[in-house]
């Protein structure tokens, strides 16, 4: 007894661990310069792409839903961050303040967001629900793509036509100028800063999954009228996993958008949503440590087949097949056992005869 | 729809009453008026009326088809009610959804069990618990101390309850992985978890041999005694009903046929003929 509670509680500390030390080592990596400056780049999309796997997870993985718009909700804190970040330059000199209050207020804005989309979508399940997050994230991209604010002395400018239907004063400044996204960010983020976000989307989706309403989430995904049954309001686990998962990509996007100087709303488009969504299956569903270093992996990869020139993708989509074969493969997954990896999923099995 | 229910005027509970003489002093738990319900012209439940103690085990039996789950469907608002009222310890339960009426009171195991697959057995007893032990979710993400002690509390009560059956050796499992007995004997557990008054069994003996139904039968009893809470049990087996069920419905055709003690049951010439027709020459 009690077994499988101790193993999910050193299951998430080996997380936080892991987590903790590729951070030491990568630091140490880059005070000694063996990490090369393109590589030192990513560093900050990498954080940000393990956030946007971390709580997509928590939507595909733990809720049981499929949604493709997720890089919708990163596309709304992103904007929303910088806007704030930009803002707030005069007010608060202090950059990793800034960086945070860009952050929350990402993720406020993505989680009203969702909570929005969550309204209708949630009514819906499955295959259904899937299209029309896909919906979302496109829907968001193109409005993303029509919005321009700007501010000057008399305050923030709004517009759906152009930068000069702004009428922007003296000193004024342009912060979203529709197609061309949102430009003269200055650059806040930090890979700490990433650092610091990844933990702490890892303590709100560990401990909420070892909660009582994570467990209101999971009891949701594997049976809705068993749930109900039992006294638990569907929608509003379903909304409160939801949305969670929308403001931490809130959080992730505010953060991606203020590592560069420009930002434009493609970059948040269906193909992003997909990249998170490889990250989660190849990690597995579920299984937040494994969406983890698929996210590292998988971004770092393309950098790593820079070698290989032209057939790079053709490589990089190779390795995705292979890696999906050996997970899904029994026998191997036996082998691995045998030697002594072993994964979640088995934790839970327990042994029969060893039950004191 | 909700128009008609409203309309229903309240018949005399003596009508209703399953065995009248039982629980006569105080107010049953379970009274159904008129309940009916017609998908789409099919007319699957009609005119169904029944009162349960507060703890009283009734049976409620009828041929296959005979509507009996939809019965339970309709207690908890799987389906919703095209007529009739359902009152719950005197409560109307007409504006309830499924989730409320589990908080109200009534819980339920399934025909076809509906565990909760990939959690363990103990996490499903402790989703029964979900209002019983209650904290918010900034408590559980915060790991303030009241989500120590509730999961505390919640982890007791869940060894509590399966101890009952003798599963606590069995709480870190898997849910799926159990034996189909021990899947239906958790499924009983997760109900009670909830703390209801009033229990709904969907055939809790199909697939047991028959000393696991003697095991089954003096369990419920026991459960009665020790909740002091009423059942409801939709059964084919016929041992298991007149043994332990003081009251029975029979229901054939969305109807109810007859009502009575075991013994009445029995000798009832309808009850014969809906179970195995009219004799020949018969008309």
């Amino acid at each position: 007894m009690g077994r499988l509670r101790l193993k999910t509680s050193t299951d998430n500390l080996l997380t936080y661990g892991l987590v903790i030390v590729a951070y030491v080592v990568i630091r140490i990596l880059i005070a000694g310069g063996s990490i090369s400056s393109a590589l030192q780049g990513q560093l900050v999309p990498i954080t940000a792409y393990i956030v946007m796997a971390v709580s997509l997870n928590l939507t595909v993985g733990v809720l049981g839903e499929l949604s493709l718009g997720h890089a919708g909700f990163m596309s709304v804190g992103a904007f929303s961050g910088v806007v704030t970040a930009t803002l707030l330059a005069g007010a608060i000199p202090t950059t990793w303040l800034r960086l945070a209050l860009a952050m929350l207020i990402g993720a406020i804005f993505a989680g009203i967001f969702g909570f929005l989309i969550g309204v209708p979508v949630l009514r819906l399940e499955g295959d259904y629900l899937a299209i029309v997050t896909l919906a979302f994230g496109e829907i968001i991209k193109n409005v993303m793509n029509i919005i321009y604010i700007g501010y000057d002395a008399s305050g923030i400018q709004f517009s759906m036509e152009s930068t000069n239907a702004l009428q922007l004063g003296e000193g004024g400044k342009v912060i979203l100028s529709g197609p061309m996204g949102a430009i003269g960010i200055t650059k806040l983020s930090t890979f700490t800063a990433g650092f610091i976000l990844i933990l702490i989307s890892l303590v709100i989706v560990l401990n909420l999954i070892n909660s009582r309403a994570g467990r209101a989430i999971m009891a949701v995904r594997d049976d809705k009228i068993a749930a109900e049954s039992v006294g638990i309001s569907v929608w509003r686990y379903r909304m409160m996993a939801f949305v969670t998962s929308a403001m931490l990509a809130g959080a992730a996007g505010a953060l991606y958008a203020l590592n560069y100087s420009t930002v434009v709303a493609r970059k948040f488009d269906f193909n992003t949503s997909i990249l998170v969504l490889v990250f989660v299956v190849l990690g597995g569903m579920g299984n937040i440590r494994g969406s983890i270093i698929a996210a590292t992996v998988l971004t770092v990869l393309p950098e790593v087949l820079r070698t290989f020139n032209e057939v790079r993708m053709l490589v990089y989509a190779v390795i995705l097949i292979l890696v999906m074969l050996v997970r899904n493969n029994t026998t191997l997954q036996h082998l691995f056992q045998r030697i002594g990896v072993r994964r979640k999923k088995d934790l839970l099995n327990g042994e029969k005869g060893d039950d004191a | 729809m909700s128009d008609s229910r409203k309309k229903t005027k309240m018949v005399p509970l003596p009508s209703q009453a399953i065995i009248p003489e039982r629980d006569t002093a105080e107010k049953p738990i379970l009274e159904v008026h008129r309940l009916g319900i017609n998908f789409g012209g099919l007319v699957a439940v009609e005119d169904f009326n029944i009162a349960v103690g507060r703890t009283e085990i009734c049976g409620l039996i009828g041929p296959n088809g005979a509507g009996k789950t939809t019965i339970f469907n309709l207690l908890t608002k799987v389906y919703q009610p095209t007529s009739g009222a359902i009152l719950l310890d005197g409560h109307d339960t007409s504006n309830m959804n499924t989730a409320q009426i589990n908080k109200a009171g009534i819980a339920r195991t399934f025909q076809n069990i509906r565990l909760f697959p990939t959690l363990s057995v103990e996490d499903n007893v402790k989703i029964g618990l979900h209002n019983q032990v209650k904290y918010s979710m900034a408590t559980g993400i915060l790991r303030l101390p009241r989500f120590f002690s509730s999961e505390r509390r919640a982890r007791e009560r869940a060894m509590e309850l399966l101890d009952i059956f003798d599963m606590t050796h069995l709480a870190s499992h898997r849910a799926s992985s159990l034996p189909y007995g021990a899947q239906r004997r958790l499924e009983f557990i997760r109900a009670l978890a909830t703390n209801p008054k009033l229990l709904l069994l969907d055939e809790p003996a199909a697939g047991m041999n028959p000393s696991e139904t003697e095991e089954l039968m003096s369990n419920i009893e026991k459960i009665r005694d020790q909740f002091q809470i009423a059942i409801i049990l939709i059964e084919h087996d016929m041992r298991l009903v007149m043994g332990i069920c003081e009251g029975i419905a029979v229901l054939n055709y969305g109807k109810i046929i007859a009502k009575g003690t075991p013994e009445e049951i029995q000798s009832n010439p309808l009850v014969i003929e809906a179970y195995l027709g009219k004799k020949k020459g018969d008309q």
